[in-house]
């Protein structure tokens, strides 16, 4: 993260904590707590809309999570207390979401999506200007397109009579319905394909800042490109590393569309992840309070990980 | 010896092209299924060449049913969730950069966690509460919960970009009476253009792409987005036309791409992260 710069130029800044000292800037000097407040004043619009449609929501998820509320029928709902997240543990349904939500997460955003940008990276850097933009283009596409469309293509791509299908045909190797045999995997390969962009862009940038010197002093004493990649180049953008598995991870832990599109959490509930556990239990099954523990569950360890993420940035804010 | 490092280089440049091309094609294999499935009368779900090249898909779906009215949906819904998220974020911004207070850790570091939290997770709760407040299937209310998802970041990084606008012309018009607000608006935002321009065009592209949003939280088909009226192709009207289907993302993608590739070509490479997650 860019430090903020502290500005310390000349007029300075601070709010007095005391009384007002003669440094305040303003025409008017006036009290400091007013000033305070109308200084904090342009935060409101903001901070209204934060607290209504943010914070409300995750309190009102807090609570719900502990009753038994359901979509239809029932006027009242009742305090349940631990009940939905006991329920949760005991079912297979669930325990088998957590099971899929981590597969999906590993397989496409800790190897996919990392690992790949990384090497595109790493590849740009050598490869010839033409080659690097026409790339970079087609990758940066695939991440811009709106998440609907993205499945929709990559639908189109795993089907059988799809694309995938096509290839294997002509290479003499057995098809088959991707979406059907391998779900999971075939819903990871989706994500690789929407989200390494992310990665590439921002592996590239911590590749641009290595001093060219290092590395090629590295060259000239014979180290072998892996060599160089794992002893000079890696533990330089470990930073960059640490931030990026965040956000994928992030990034990844609540995709949605892209797997409903695909496969509606299916066939049966081999895709299906927590988000689209949460989305049955609520909507199939009307049961709003024990969709609402799960999403807190989600919720839970999305703050997690952003509490770690916070760590490795160390911003000085 | 510089001879041979020369001639390495060469070598593997040529073998880095490769890779990047072989990784190209396959990246960009399910691209080119929905630019030759549109424009190909017998599309199916394979890369293929067209059959005959047409316009007939495009010619069948440009009406207001199929794609005018999701597309005025997705634009009032991303146009005011926009307007909405920029304005709140350009003033929360200004306090935040300009002003030391107390306050301004604690929030900020409440906006940064806030930024990377799973807005997923909160759908079904922000669902049942809709249904208590009365703001479920309308417009406004998915704008607002447009723009409060996607303020924490367009707080963080406005005032990042708000950082690198020097103090020194604003005492100049401090100094001659000009208010707080007169200088945010007159002299710290023209300035500040091009990050203003990137907050913009970020959270337009996030709003545009979010299917689950407004698939939870409208209900009347007429109010669909886009994102969410392209699930009509499927299903419902049992044999899918692959080809219109191709041509509406086309038509639904293009704008964002658009705006992509403007604001990207403007600020330089790598402007979508905005110094947001260099480590």
């Amino acid at each position: 993260m860019t430090t903020a710069p502290q500005h310390t130029g000349p007029g300075v800044r601070e709010v007095p904590p005391g009384p007002p000292t003669p440094t305040t800037q303003l025409p008017t000097p006036k009290r400091p707590f007013t000033q305070t407040l109308t200084r904090l004043l342009p935060l409101s619009p903001a901070l209204i809309l934060l607290l209504l449609f943010l914070a409300g929501p995750i309190a009102y998820c807090a609570y719900i999570a502990f009753t038994d509320l359901q979509l239809t029928g029932q006027a009242h709902s009742s305090f349940v207390g631990f009940a939905n997240f006991r329920t949760a543990f005991k079912d297979s349904e669930f325990l088998n979401a957590v099971w899929l939500t981590l597969v999906f997460t590993v397989l496409s955003s800790l190897i996919g999506q990392n690992t790949i940008g990384l090497g595109l990276a790493a590849l740009m850097q050598r490869a010839s200007k033409p080659v690097r933009t026409l790339t970079g283009a087609i990758v940066i596409t695939a991440w811009v397109l709106p998440e609907v469309v993205a499945g929709f293509l990559l639908y189109a791509f795993f089907r059988r009579e799809g694309t995938l299908d096509a290839i294997l045909v002509w290479l003499h190797l057995p098809s088959q319905n991707w979406l059907f045999t391998l779900p999971i995997l075939a819903v990871s390969f989706a994500n690789v394909w929407r989200g390494t962009a992310f990665s590439m862009l921002v592996y590239s940038a911590a590749l641009n800042e290595i001093p060219k010197e290092i590395t090629e002093a590295a060259e000239v004493d014979g180290a072998s490109g892996w060599r160089r990649m794992w002893h000079i180049t890696l533990p330089m953008i470990r930073r960059s590393i640490g931030t990026n598995l965040m956000l994928n991870t992030l990034q990844t832990l609540s995709v949605f569309g892209l797997i409903w599109v695909m496969t509606r959490g299916g066939p049966g509930n081999k895709s299906q992840t927590l988000p689209l556990y949460m989305y049955e239990q609520a909507f199939q099954n009307s049961m709003i309070g024990y969709a609402t523990a799960v999403a807190l569950l989600l919720l839970l360890v999305g703050s997690l990980f952003s509490v770690i993420y916070m760590r490795l940035l160390r911003t000085e804010v | 010896m510089a001879l041979t490092l020369s001639s390495r280089r060469t070598t593997r440049r040529l073998a880095a092209d490769a890779g990047l091309l072989v990784v190209a094609a396959t990246f960009a294999l399910p691209l080119l299924w929905v630019v030759l499935s549109s424009l190909d009368a017998h599309a199916d779900l394979k890369v293929k060449a067209p059959d005959g090249l047409t316009l007939d898909n495009f010619h069948a779906i440009l009406n207001s049913d199929i794609t005018f009215t999701p597309l005025l949906n997705s634009l009032i819904l991303c146009g005011f969730g926009t307007l909405l998220t920029v304005v709140c974020a350009a003033l929360a911004a200004y306090p935040l950069s300009r002003f030391r207070s107390r306050l301004n850790r604690p929030f900020l570091l409440t906006i940064l966690f806030a930024t990377s939290l799973p807005v997923t997770a909160i759908m079904v709760p922000v669902y049942a509460l809709f249904v208590q407040v009365n703001l479920i299937d309308t417009m406004q209310g998915t704008i607002f919960f447009f723009a409060a998802s996607q303020l924490p970041f367009a707080i963080w990084l406005m005032k990042n970009f708000m950082d690198g606008v020097p103090k020194e012309l604003e005492e100049a018009a401090w100094t001659d009476g000009a208010s707080s607000f007169q200088s945010l608006a007159r002299i710290v935002l023209p300035l500040m253009g091009p990050g203003v321009a990137v907050v913009t065009v970020f959270s337009f592209v996030m709003m545009w792409g979010n299917f689950f949003v407004p698939f939870m939280l409208l209900l009347t088909p007429d109010q669909m987005p886009a994102s969410v009226s392209i699930n009509e192709f499927f299903g419902n009207r049992g044999m899918v036309a692959y080809g219109q289907l191709a041509a509406f993302s086309v038509v639904y993608s293009t704008p964002v791409i658009l705006l992509y590739v403007l604001v990207a070509r403007r600020l330089g490479r790598g402007f979508a992260l905005g110094g947001a997650v260099k480590g």
